[in-house]
């Protein structure tokens, strides 16, 4: 298989740097921290909110909305479901929530300083190639800072905004006022409100009435700092008949401590718009031995306000010690649609909990979900679900597959799909299947020339065509390379 | 081409081949024969290499290598070609898809450049054609859903894509109707070539009509018990294996 982001990296000389650290996850290396501009002291207090707020030059009432969550925060348990062992031992108290790694962001990519260029070269993600080659829009955020959004002036001409959230909030009010926390409300969870309180930055997306935006728009998003948490938000609004399709990518270097990620992503799509959401998680996921890892727990909803709107997830999950994430939809619209295709692999000792909420209210609604799920090593994965139904939401359909593959005989893999069924017009379809690689596969493929790894990979992307097929072509290309370096000598 | 000396193979506790002696020649086509359960299948999967047999005496060579050594793939690349009794299936990998992966990791073991989408294309579909089968096969999940009958050509169109030194034909007439089973046939005798050497497992002499085998092998309780030309296949379809049976308990008492 050719490995282009392999190549890349070997051109741009990062070899030697790479060499010094484990070579299983190759975004390991990190930057020189003391060329931060600010790091806030550890700890969650009034003080640091009021800090991050004021360093932002807000407005009263972003700050009235931190504060607000910060109380729901501090007043909210912890979540109980799935596996809390771990969480309990997250020290709220101990984490830097605000680090900015350069003084502004770079109006200008000369302006980006070297080390932070540097980086996205690493990452084989250099901004400008990505700019020629494939005419992908991108915002990028390190710790807590968005750097750089690129093809701003080209969108604007269509009037799509497309730009960090810290400058949505000093150059778009009106639209943040009126959008913010209405999908994900501060109230929502646990991770919303600390979110919400904190949120340094992030992306913020709006395609006006019957515009189809006319190139992928990307978020990378990349925790450098150690003991940092990262808290970014994302808001993507699409009027009438408007449509986008959006990517996120995300890695962090290799620490021995954890480190924390707890993002909120709102989506608002009006009648007939159509938004595509795709990403391909790659945080650290810790050593072999569970050591260390992110802890990422994220809040992704999608609200189909108008009428046959349409919203669908696409993720690929292999990163992360821990994962709680369930990316959904609510259809209030008549005739909306949501769709959830999702593939986790989880590997030694990580935890994915991961699937969808598809909350029907609309008539005639329609949700789709395929969930792929792939335990290895001690790992355990969770697929976690929810169909409601709502009394008024006539004719709603649903259909969902949920598939896992076991690969050895040490990891776990669950389904937990609930059923909330009040219209009796509602039609639900649930599949399930457990599976493990056959030993029969990889003979044949290997008698036919294939290496026990080869055809590993092989069988594992054909399991997960049907997620594939979704994401956007260079980011299923990418997928596919994550998934094979993610499960490397889980068997034999 | 391949030499089998004194081969004895057990599965656990169990020995099924008992001393096998067997030479073939390039360009040779051997079938063996002989009854249920006498290890015709467990010779096929050990010449490719399947793990669950253990080989606790005698050596194979291959190619004046040794194939014992060899792990499967590297077998598979070296020339070794099993078409299957029962070809697995491989949910969502299309036959092009599969063979583009096993054709470029042969090439790049070899030190050869792979081969494009296009390339690759065109290089199954002039097989497809020279096998008289339909196009569709390509493009359908490995197997999944398909007939007994497909399923078999399937592995025949394999087999002339990757072009094997040595074909090992695991009782592919079974489940074949007629019709099936010519094409299978055909598909073969395409493939016969003087470098080429097949062996041929079978429970019918049906199938050595189509395919003129050069010599013939009765393998019986884990032995060759007895080799010939074509004529045997002719005699054991019209008389079963049950002389042989006396010969054999003559010859052991003798």
């Amino acid at each position: 298989m050719a490995v282009n982001l392999d190549q890349k990296l070997e051109k741009q000389k990062t070899i030697d740097q790479l060499k010094d650290i484990e070579q299983d996850y190759k975004y390991g290396f990190h930057d020189p921290e003391d060329e931060y501009a600010f790091k806030s002291e550890k700890g969650l207090t009034e003080e640091i909110v009021r800090k991050i707020s004021e360093m932002k030059e807000e407005p009263e009432w972003m700050l009235d909305f931190r504060l607000k969550a910060l109380d729901i925060f501090q007043k909210k348990p912890m979540p109980t479901w799935g596996n809390t062992e771990y969480l309990n031992q997250i020290d709220f108290a101990n984490i830097h929530y605000f680090v900015r790694s350069s003084e502004k962001q770079g109006r200008d990519w000369d302006e980006v300083p070297t080390y932070i260029r540097e980086t996205f070269d690493k990452l084989g993600i250099s901004l400008l190639e990505q700019k020629r080659m494939m005419g992908v829009a991108v915002d990028a955020v390190i710790d807590s800072v968005s750097v750089k959004t690129t093809f701003k002036k080209q969108l604007s001409e269509l009037g799509i905004i497309f730009c960090s959230f810290s400058e949505a909030v000093q150059d778009h009010p009106e639209l943040i006022k009126k959008y913010l926390g209405s999908v994900v409300p501060y109230t929502d969870n646990f991770f919303a409100a600390l979110n919400s309180a904190v949120f340094s930055d992030g992306s913020f997306c709006y395609i006006p009435k019957g515009v189809k935006c006319p190139m992928e728009l990307s978020t990378y998003f990349r925790i450098n700092t150690a003991g940092t948490g990262q808290f970014e938000r994302t808001l993507i609004v699409a009027e009438e008949k408007s449509t986008v399709s959006y990517l996120e990518g995300c890695t962090a270097p290799m620490r021995d401590e954890n480190q924390l990620h707890a993002a909120v992503v709102e989506i608002v799509a009006m009648d007939d718009a159509f938004v595509k959401y795709s990403t391909v998680q790659n945080w650290y996921p810790g050593n072999k031995e569970g050591k260390g890892g992110v802890y990422n727990f994220v809040t992704k909803r999608g609200m189909c306000r108008g009428v046959n709107s349409k919203i669908s997830w696409t993720q690929v999950e292999t990163g992360s010690a821990i994962t709680w994430k369930y990316p959904s939809c609510i259809l209030k619209g008549d005739g909306s649609v949501g769709e959830f295709y999702s593939i986790a692999v989880t590997n030694n000792f990580q935890q994915a909990d991961t699937g969808t909420k598809m909350i029907h209210i609309g008539k005639n609604t329609r949700s789709t979900i395929i969930s792929k799920g792939i335990s290895a090593g001690k790992s355990h994965n969770s697929y976690r679900g929810l169909v409601k139904v709502g009394k008024k939401a006539e004719n709603a359909r649903n259909f969902s597959q949920c598939d896992s593959l076991l690969m050895g005989d040490k990891c776990g893999a669950h389904t937990f799909p609930y059923l909330e069924i009040e219209n009796k017009s509602a039609q639900v379809e649930h599949e399930a299947t457990t599976s493990k690689i056959g030993e029969d596969q990889l003979y044949y493929c290997q008698q036919r020339g294939l290496s026990e790894e080869d055809a590993i990979n092989l069988i594992v992307n054909g399991y997960c065509k049907e997620v594939f097929n979704e994401l956007p072509m260079e980011f299923a290309v990418e997928a596919q390379k994550l998934l094979a370096v993610s499960l490397e000598g889980s068997v034999g | 081409m391949l030499v089998i000396k004194d081969l004895h193979v057990s599965a656990g506790e169990l020995e099924i081949l008992k001393g096998i002696d067997l030479v073939i020649n390039p360009g040779e086509v051997h079938a063996i024969m002989g009854p249920n359960g006498s290890g015709k299948s467990t010779l096929a999967h050990v010449l490719a290499g399947k793990e669950d047999y253990e080989v606790t005496r005698g050596s194979i060579e291959f190619m004046g290598e040794d194939l014992l050594d060899m792990e499967i793939d590297e077998r598979a690349r070296a020339g070794i070609f099993q078409a299957f009794q029962y070809p697995v299936e491989i949910p969502g990998v299309s036959t092009a898809q599969f063979l583009k992966s096993v054709v470029n990791s042969i090439r790049t073991e070899k030190g050869e450049e792979e081969l494009n989408a296009m390339e690759m294309l065109k290089l199954m579909r002039k097989k497809v054609k020279e096998l008289g089968m339909n196009e569709a096969l390509l493009k359908r999940s490995l197997n999944e859903g398909f007939s007994g009958g497909e399923k078999k050509k399937n592995e025949i169109l394999q087999m002339a894509v990757l072009e094997p030194k040595l074909a090992v034909l695991d009782e592919t007439d079974s489940g074949l109707d007629i019709d099936a089973l010519r094409i299978v046939a055909e598909g073969v005798n395409t493939l016969r070539s003087a470098e080429r050497s097949f062996i041929v497992v079978t429970h019918y002499q049906r199938l050595l009509d189509y395919i003129v085998p050069d010599f013939v092998h009765v393998l019986y309780q884990g032995k060759i018990a007895k080799s010939g030309d074509k004529n045997l296949a002719l005699k054991l379809e019209d008389e079963g294996y049950d002389w042989l049976k006396d010969e054999i308990s003559v010859s052991s008492i003798a």
